[in-house]
């Protein structure tokens, strides 16, 4: 065999890399039209009444159905009416919980008490424990105070979210100063005051976080609303997409619209704040 | 009160009102922390605590949540010896396991090497296909799942239609000509197929997180242990297994928990999919869609609150052996 000249094994070797350039590149991409398909392919539908549908064949061409659908939408469901619900419910849910959350990792951040490290443990306990177990008693619960098909008992429980305090009690050891808190003191604000207009402007990026955290959950939540929300004034929007599963001749077109419209907030967010929306949802797992 | 004068006769009397002032103070301070954590005490205390002391009481009775609290029967172990006895609770155990198996395994297989790809890039691109990757984990599961059962459909659907074309396409008909036997395929109808169907979906939505996890790991390992291992003539292959699968350990140890507890917990994607529990149900069905079908459908709380003390022991079982065998080398130094 004839050695090969230097030239020539350059070449080879940049051909080499082209080819490995090339192949990373088309299993990173398949990848992408693998994960973005299904969402193209609702708002394709969404254009496309049963008859286009259920015709044989790929059919990858756009329907003129959008507006029609959009009227057998709303014939069938009250879909603005879910939108909202699943709106307030998310945004009080989220709202209270950035008051709860951080009052209670403020304290566990700053005061020594007693029994302090019993609740860091119930926390701990309670975060492994799988929500479907809790969901008969929570139901009773529920049922026994008086907040059955009320919007306040879809969001209450979760207003107190462990992995929340636990970030913000990171974000107080990590972004307050001693010191600070010390000036204060000293200053004879109250411990409140020092919360509330010391600690709370520090914690911005930590409550961001958390806020992003509980909006996704609170929006995608569909098991608790399916146990508590019976009459559908209250529904929200995930279980209202649901339930016209179950109806004959389901009108697929209208429902995909439902569906696309319904991720399309969150969507939209997610464009516009995706390095926040990522790091925040991943925080649990990734420490920086 | 006014505390700058200083005439005797008063002076007892401001002594107690300062004492009683005091006193309110310390009261004040020494429970402070207490009324910051009273949202999560009261909180956690109804929705947590109480639920699950509620929970081993219910389980030892009979009771019907329509008919109200006055038709609560106690009998004993009988709500265990039934459900344990259940074919059906053993069923939806075993569909529980297989999906999360059928669906876990995968997630971490593809989400690794893809990982270590994108690592490779620039920070921009890195950023675009991450954010691409990550879009489904952000997107309810209801709809997810929604637009993942009219793709399953049988006469519409875009699966069985791109297998069609496969089947009838000129170049492609000699190696997929043999699924005109089985067309169409019925995928979340069929009970043999509900469990494969199911399991894609939740793939599907979980593996851009396992992702973004294991590419935030990678980045922890620097740049110069690689190149040491270049000129040590480590090929990429090998610096993928020797350097950056060792050092994600802790990485893969925390997503595959995840993904442990959250597969045992599977309800939405199956609820949907199986068009509310209407069709192939024997196979599609999860351990928390047969708790909710046993308590909201058959109104059978003890039963179901039975079912949640099993569900909870094989999940602690599980999880506890998971640690046993991987935790402190998944955990590594820390």
């Amino acid at each position: 065999m004839k050695a090969l000249t230097p030239v020539q094994k350059e070449n080879l070797d940049g051909m080499f890399r082209m080819l490995g350039k090339a192949l990373l590149w088309t299993a990173l991409l398949t990848a992408v039209v693998f994960t973005v398909f299904p969402f193209l392919w609702s708002l394709l539908m969404a254009t496309h009444d049963r008859t286009t549908m259920f015709s044989s064949g790929l059919n990858l061409t756009l329907g003129d159905q959008l507006v029609a659908n959009y009227h057998r939408l709303l014939d069938i469901m009250d879909f603005w009416v879910g939108m909202f619900n699943s709106f307030s419910v998310a945004l009080l849910g989220t709202l209270t919980s950035l008051l709860f959350c951080s009052m209670c990792g403020y304290a566990l951040a700053v005061f020594e008490f007693r029994g302090r490290k019993v609740l860091f443990g119930m926390m701990i306990c309670s975060m492994m424990l799988p929500p479907i177990l809790t969901l008969i008693p929570y139901y009773m619960v529920i049922n026994a105070i008086g907040l059955s098909n009320t919007h306040l008992a879809v969001w209450l429980p979760f207003s107190i979210n462990p992995f929340g305090i636990f970030l913000i009690r990171q974000y107080v050891v990590a972004s307050v100063p001693k010191d600070l808190l010390e000036a204060a003191k000293l200053d004879g604000a109250s411990a409140f005051r020092t919360y509330w207009s010391v600690v709370l402007p520090l914690l911005r990026p930590g409550l961001a976080t958390l806020a992003i955290v509980q909006f996704v959950f609170l929006w995608n939540n569909f098991l608790q609303p399916l146990v508590v929300l019976t009459s559908s004034d209250k529904m929200v929007i995930t279980q209202m997409l649901r339930s016209v599963q179950g109806v004959p001749n389901t009108p697929w077109g209208a429902l995909m619209l439902g569906t696309f419209i319904s991720i399309l907030p969150l969507v939209l967010i997610y464009m516009a704040a995706s390095k926040q929306m990522i790091s925040g949802l991943t925080s649990g797992a990734v420490k920086n | 009160m006014t505390t700058t004068e200083m005439t005797d006769p008063t002076t007892a009397q401001e002594n107690a009102q300062r004492d009683k002032s005091d006193r309110q103070r310390t009261f004040w301070h020494k429970t402070t922390p207490y009324w910051f954590m009273s949202p999560y005490i009261i909180i956690f205390g109804t929705f947590g605590i109480f639920p699950v002391l509620f929970m081993i009481y219910l389980s030892f009775h009979t009771w019907n949540p329509v008919a109200g609290l006055g038709t609560m029967e106690y009998v004993g172990l009988e709500n265990y010896a039934l459900s344990l006895t259940d074919p059906t609770l053993w069923q939806t155990l075993w569909n529980t396991f297989l999906m999360a198996l059928y669906s876990g395994i995968p997630q971490h297989l593809v989400a690794l090497p893809l990982a270590y790809l994108l690592v490779q890039l620039g920070k921009r691109a890195r950023h675009w296909l991450t954010t691409a990757y990550f879009l489904p984990y952000v997107t309810s599961t209801i709809a997810i799942s929604m637009i993942f059962f009219v793709m399953f459909s049988k006469e519409s659907g875009i699966i069985n239609q791109a297998l069609t074309g496969l089947a009838n396409g000129s170049l492609t008909g000699w190696a997929f000509g043999w699924l005109h036997d089985v067309m169409p395929l019925g995928w979340v109808q069929e009970n043999s197929l509900i469990r494969y169907s199911v399991s894609f979906v939740v793939f599907w939505k979980y593996v851009g997180f396992n992702i973004v996890i294991y590419t935030a790991g990678l980045a922890t390992i620097s740049d110069e242990l690689y190149e040491a291992a270049i000129i040590d003539g480590a090929n990429s292959w090998q610096r993928f297994t020797r350097i950056a699968l060792p050092l994600l350990r802790p990485f893969i140890f925390f997503a595959v928990t995840l993904t442990i507890i959250g597969n045992m917990n599977l309800f939405d994607e199956p609820y949907v999919l199986t068009r509310g529990l209407q069709q192939a149900s024997t196979n599609g069905m999860t351990i928390s869609n047969y708790l909710y079908r046993v308590a909201w459908e058959w109104l059978d709380m003890g039963s179901a609150a039975a079912i949640s003390w099993i569900l909870f022991m094989v999940i602690g079982l599980f999880t506890g052996l998971y640690f046993w065998f991987f935790g402190r080398r998944g955990l590594g130094g820390e």
